[in-house]
């Protein structure tokens, strides 16, 4: 096992609004581990982006303890955080959304590198940004573009480059294929995956969609109505989910192969409003298996011989 | 560094354009927004060449040659004091733009840093600004104006003042709007994931991007001003006789429009003329500052 580098404990994100707090973030545990490329799979609205933003200090935590590289950084004001952006990068989902339109291909690589002092001579900011250009399959005359001038694969490209221009531990990845077409999805997924060799990179992935998260992660959880429901090495879940609302998003996904089968489960019914989340366990409405203590004891968030974590009483 | 690259860079740092330039390009292959600048470029080539132009002054009356028809010395007649017609409006020019422009200044200063408050901070300020708004928006332009113009009495400022008191809203409007899309946008929270600072983020990344906003309202509200300060000079409240001003002209000559009908059609036609043209010029730049719209 590696050390830490990212730990979250309890970590709430309540946003007011006029039916009540919006509990969007409620009560999450998780680690990052050094190295390892951590992938979170939940609905839309299951309250991932939120979770990357406060992470990331964008927005700041209703309650919580935020860890980075074994220090607490949950109080850190603005300021203070400002230095440690060098160490986190983060990359959006939606390119045509995430470059600023007014800016050139090399004003936008290149202010990272300007913020954070990190242009190694004044004559050597061009030749770095084309070295990034180049190791993103992009061409030294894309520098001088404007983003509307790309199409969308590119475009990420350059949002891949922007964040890993100042050489970051932890880079955060928010649905960062789910705008784009198939065969660009590949070519993206297989440049991160190089970067993250190369440089030697901790990943934290969020999508809605699991053979993405399958593809990409060392270890996987699954999020559920802002709780994270089960944690485990991807190989442990996928083979063997425990929790009832993996097994029933798993289930969801057409198998290719006819002879692996796992418990099926059909989920039904919404999923319940962030505003006035069911107590006691929050997926009791929904669940197959749920009794009377479901509805009124939340389950702890425990972990089990095998290494994994889940929050359910069946376990 | 390799020398091949080195060689690359230079390349492109000559063929690098500049944003204006581009601006500049788009903006001239629309027929009708070159057409509308020069437009503007005639009147304000007449407003500073005026006293070349004619051999009169606009003061200057003749009691004995009063509503007379064009002739060759009056291309286009005399008004009722028998002062030369073309001379007051070309003259009238000069009245046109300092009002057009000193509104325009004034209302779009106010207006811009009002609604990038608004925008920006959002909470209570946002609430107060856009309630003071909503409260100026609800009185009629014309007759809010009348009633500053009767209150501090008549002159070219306090016009400026009354037609500038309500304008801003119009600008605040469109800028806090603005300002709350960009607010929100990936890149701006890409920009603060990097590391910007708060007055960077302003700066390179919400300014720039409203910026064409604010210069095309500022053409678009150009007209309408010039409109609003004819309109209360024609009604004898706005700029004071005898300047020469296309209103008060257009008003003069609604009295005799039977008998001297060109006084009020040519001056209403200068104030097409120069509306018309900060109207296609507006549209011009709309198109232009977009930068989603096809480099040549």
């Amino acid at each position: 096992m590696g050390s830490t580098l990212l730990e979250v404990r309890n970590l709430k994100k309540h946003f007011p609004s006029t039916a009540g707090w919006v509990k969007a973030v409620d009560g999450i545990d998780l680690k990052i581990e050094k190295g390892k490329s951590f992938g979170l799979v939940g609905e839309s609205g299951c309250g991932k982006s939120t979770l990357i933003r406060v992470m990331l200090k964008l927005l700041e935590p209703t309650a919580g303890q935020i860890f980075f590289d074994g220090q607490e950084i949950t109080g850190y004001s603005f300021k203070e955080m400002r230095a440690l952006r060098k160490e986190m990068g983060m990359v959006f989902e939606d390119p045509h959304l995430a470059l600023n339109p007014r800016m050139t291909v090399f004003d936008i690589i290149s202010r990272p590198l300007k913020i954070h002092g990190l242009a190694r001579k004044k004559g050597d900011l061009t030749v770095q940004v084309v070295e990034l250009l180049q190791s993103m399959g992009l061409q030294t005359e894309h520098m001088i573009r404007f983003p509307h001038e790309l199409s969308g694969g590119q475009k990420q490209r350059i949002g891949v480059a922007r964040a890993l221009a100042v050489e970051p531990q932890l880079i955060f990845l928010d649905e960062p294929t789910s705008a784009l077409d198939v065969s660009v999805q590949t070519k993206i997924l297989k440049l991160l995956e190089k970067a993250r060799q190369e440089r030697d990179l901790t990943f934290f992935f969020i999508s809605h969609d699991i053979n993405l998260i399958r593809v990409v992660a060392d270890i996987m959880g699954v999020m559920y109505l802002g709780k994270i429901v089960e944690i485990g090495p991807k190989e442990l879940l996928l083979d063997d989910p425990h929790h009832p609302y993996t097994r029933g998003l798993f289930s969801a996904v057409p198998e290719p192969d006819p002879d692996h089968s796992i418990t099926e489960i059909q989920l039904t019914g919404e999923v319940p409003s962030p505003v006035n989340p069911p107590p006691g366990c929050n997926f009791n409405p929904r669940c197959p298996h749920a009794d009377d203590r479901c509805r009124v004891e939340e389950p702890e968030f425990r972990e089990l011989a095998d290494g994994r974590r889940v929050a359910c009483h069946l376990y | 560094m390799n020398q091949e690259l080195k060689q690359e860079i230079a390349e492109l740092k000559q063929q690098k354009t500049s944003q204006m330039y581009l601006t500049w390009v788009r903006f001239k292959r629309n027929r009708l927004s070159v057409i509308g600048l020069s437009f503007v470029l005639v009147v304000i080539f007449i407003a500073i060449f005026a006293p070349v132009l004619t051999p009169y002054h606009p003061y200057e009356t003749d009691p004995f040659n009063r509503l007379a028809s064009p002739s060759r010395e009056n291309p286009l007649g005399t008004d009722e004091l028998g002062r030369d017609l073309l001379t007051r409006l070309l003259y009238g020019s000069r009245i046109a733009l300092q009002v057009g422009i000193l509104i325009v200044l004034f209302e779009g200063f106010i207006g811009i840093s009002f609604g990038l408050l608004a925008g920006y901070f959002g909470g209570w300020v946002d609430e107060i600004i856009m309630r003071l708004v909503d409260i100026l928006r609800s009185f009629p332009v014309i007759i809010l104006a009348m009633a500053i113009a009767g209150i501090m009495g008549q002159g070219l400022f306090n016009v400026v003042l009354a037609i500038g008191l309500v304008g801003w809203t119009t600008y605040a409007r469109m800028v806090r709007g603005k300002i709350l899309s960009i607010k929100e946008a990936d890149y701006v929270e890409a920009a603060y994931a990097a590391g910007e600072s708060t007055v960077s983020v302003i700066l390179r990344y919400i300014l720039p991007n409203v910026l064409p906003t604010a210069i095309i309202m500022v053409c678009i509200m150009m007209p309408t001003a010039l409109i609003a300060s004819a309109t209360l000079s024609f009604l004898g409240v706005g700029v004071q006789p005898p300047l020469p001003c296309w209103g008060s002209i257009a008003a003069a000559g609604r009295d005799y429009i039977i008998r001297a009908p060109w006084i009020s059609t040519t001056a209403g036609f200068f104030i097409m003329f120069t509306v018309l043209g900060f109207n296609f010029i507006g549209d011009g730049l709309r198109d232009a500052f977009d930068p989603t719209s096809k480099r040549n």
